[in-house]
């Protein structure tokens, strides 16, 4: 397995009790959360999460089965609809958005059970997501008018382009739903990259990948930042990966955030320790 | 652009326009030379407006993946409306053709308004729903044209419910009559014109299916949530396929009410809704072509040559659509139906090349 280094910015704390890079300093951050929750009936599923990503922060959200991160995600891109607090999203207010509104406004994400159109080529699965970056009406598509082959032909080269950021665009006429399960992954990133978003929302990219192919997505995750100069939030775990290349991390524990800091803090905080990673001294890695 | 227009999914759309063109020809001479028996010849404006229902209510149920149960009440809003516009302006547009192409028009129009009343409520909604609301649309179609009275006297259109006495005046004539619907219809439907509604469905349907509005359709049905975090508006996109459908339902409606010499609210009731729905499911779900076959083998066999056995016709489509469901959704019978079919093989061959 190659061994992959990655150079991490120093982080310096912002007034929300959050860490963020102190290359993102004096720029507005990309997500920021205040007392962020919500209840399902009695369970508080999430509670008072308070939360800081810098504009392009590879930010980790960790913790143990059923603590809430992936109804975190669904808070963030309005599946459901908080109860309490407010998501700033680069410094504008999206409460009382939809889900589709919110990926205008920028959020995209991937989803832990993969969530394809299965039944689409690989190329119109990401043609979907450029549903919004290259538009004409239904009008000018049924009459096949100038603009849609015009459009067409910018979204197709897009679409290969996006592709090939994975080495994906031979598979571009394959059917989504027959790929490979570590294509299908990607494919999903590729989707939600199309969508041109300012913080991308991984939910478990390498779940069920072998070492191997975790580190070519780490370098890839990396690679992305730097290529759309976008914020990344990721859940894992996966901790080789999440150490790796996480700046700042965010352990939750029964929808309560437990520890803030960057890999180190994490690595050497008592509570997620004991939370998290087992029994007390053991080595993260 | 060469690429765009080389792609298999276009090629396989112009073979369906191929195939509709070259049976239009065939039939047209078959009928003008005498060839064909004059109940064939009868036939051929309902087996196209059949087909047209089929292609409108597999955009419904194969593009949109939504179940619709009353695509009949559709076809009667178009065939009402489209006949009494056509009876109405007998005096106004003498022409046969133009009135024809008004009714259908008209038809059209007023059943994707009602899809549009029907939907917009429903189609917010995630589940089922459409099922339930368009079988109970279905029947409250079915009654109100039931009890509905139109009539035409020299100050214009009356309209009664109920009650059939709307006080029509000298030299009145009543157009929609209540429960014996509308009678003395001049049959200006033409089959030429049921080819060419046909080709316009077709066209319709596919250029929408390969543009950016089909496919966010598409995208809705394969998985409503990854649509949603794309930026798809769900509502806007399930209406439009909705509506679009409804539309094309009321064209047909329209075209079918012009072929007879009567129409009365009991011709378009659940039966027909299911016998539709058994055509889109037995052609397969999105597919046009198997659409329009199974429309016409299904509407041709049991009038003409299978006439005796019409009588068990809803029980032998229940068994066929049961048997359908079965091996279509076994595994097995689908990994040997794979094994046989040659782009099938190919599509594997190529993958196995590059995994």
């Amino acid at each position: 397995m190659s061994e992959f280094h990655f150079e991490k910015g120093k982080m310096v704390p912002v007034p929300s009790h959050s860490i963020i890079p102190e290359r993102d300093l004096g720029k507005p951050p990309v997500l920021e959360c205040n007392h962020l929750g919500i209840d399902f009936g009695g369970l508080r599923a999430v509670d008072d999460f308070n939360f800081t990503i810098g504009k392009t922060e590879i930010a980790g959200l960790i913790g143990p089965n059923g603590a809430g991160k992936t109804t975190v995600f669904n808070l963030l891109t309005k599946v459901y609809a908080p109860t309490r607090g407010t998501i700033l999203l680069n410094g504008m207010d999206t409460s009382g958005k939809t889900t589709a509104q919110i990926n205008k406004m920028g959020i995209a994400r991937t989803f832990q059970n993969i969530r394809l159109f299965s039944n689409l080529s690989v190329e119109d699965n990401v043609k979907i997501g450029l549903h919004n970056a290259y538009k004409y009406s239904a009008l000018e598509g049924v009459l096949r008018l100038p603009s849609y082959w015009k459009k067409e032909k910018a979204a197709h080269e897009r679409a290969i382009e996006l592709l090939s950021i994975f080495k994906m665009e031979y598979m571009a006429d394959w059917q989504a739903g027959n790929l490979p399960y570590g294509a299908q992954r990607r494919l999903e990133i590729v989707r939600a990259l199309a969508t041109n978003p300012c913080l991308l929302l991984l939910d478990e990219p390498a779940a069920g990948m072998n070492p191997a192919e975790t580190a070519e997505l780490m370098e890839n995750i990396v690679k992305i930042r730097d290529m759309f100069q976008i914020a990344v939030l990721l859940i894992e775990h996966d901790m080789k990966l999440v150490m790796g290349i996480c700046e700042g991390i965010c352990v939750l524990n029964f929808g309560q955030v437990i520890a803030k800091g960057t890999a180190e803090d994490i690595r050497q905080n008592p509570t997620v320790i004991e939370a998290y990673l087992g029994k007390r001294g053991a080595d993260p890695c | 652009m060469k690429r765009l227009i080389m792609r298999g999914e276009t090629r396989k759309n112009f073979i369906t326009y191929g195939i509709v063109i070259i049976a239009y020809v065939l039939l047209l001479v078959l009928s003008s030379t005498g060839m064909m028996s004059s109940a064939l010849q009868g036939l051929l404006v309902p087996t196209c407006t059949y087909i047209i229902a089929a292609l409108s209510l597999n955009l419904t149920v194969g593009v949109l993946g939504e179940l619709s149960l009353g695509h009949a009440g559709f076809m009667s809003v178009g065939a009402f409306s489209g006949v009494t516009v056509s009876m109405a302006l007998a005096d106004v547009v003498p022409a046969p053709w133009a009135r024809m192409v008004l009714a259908i028009v008209v038809g059209a129009v007023l059943a994707a308004a009602a899809g549009f009343v029907v939907g917009i409520p429903v189609l917010r909604l995630r589940g089922d729903y459409l099922a339930i609301v368009t079988l109970a649309f279905g029947e409250i179609i079915k009654t109100v044209v039931t009890n509905l009275y139109v009539g035409k006297d020299s100050s214009g259109l009356r309209l009664g419910f109920l009650d059939p006495n709307i006080g029509l005046g000298q030299g009145g004539m009543m157009i929609v009559n209540g429960p014996n619907g509308i009678s003395g219809i001049k049959k200006l439907s033409t089959f030429t014109a049921g080819f060419l509604v046909i080709m316009l469905c077709l066209i319709i349907i596919f250029n929408m299916v390969n543009s950016r509005s089909g496919r966010a359709i598409m995208a809705l049905r394969d998985n409503r949530i990854a649509a949603e975090s794309v930026g798809i508006n769900v509502t806007k996109y399930k209406l439009m396929a909705f509506v679009v459908s409804a539309a094309m339902a009321g064209a047909a409606g329209a075209l079918y009410g012009l072929s007879q010499n009567t129409v009365t609210a009991n011709k378009f009731d659940f039966n027909t809704s299911i016998l539709i729905l058994v055509f889109v499911v037995l052609g397969g779900l999105g597919n046009m072509r198997g659409s329009i076959i199974a429309a016409t083998v299904l509407y041709i066999l049991p009038e003409t040559w299978l006439r005796q056995f019409s009588d068990y016709r809803m029980l032998l489509y229940a068994v066929v659509l049961i048997v359908t469901m079965l091996v279509t959704n076994t595994n097995k019978v689908r990994s040997v139906i794979d094994r046989l079919l040659p782009h099938k093989i190919k599509a594997r061959e190529e993958e196995k090349e590059h995994v």
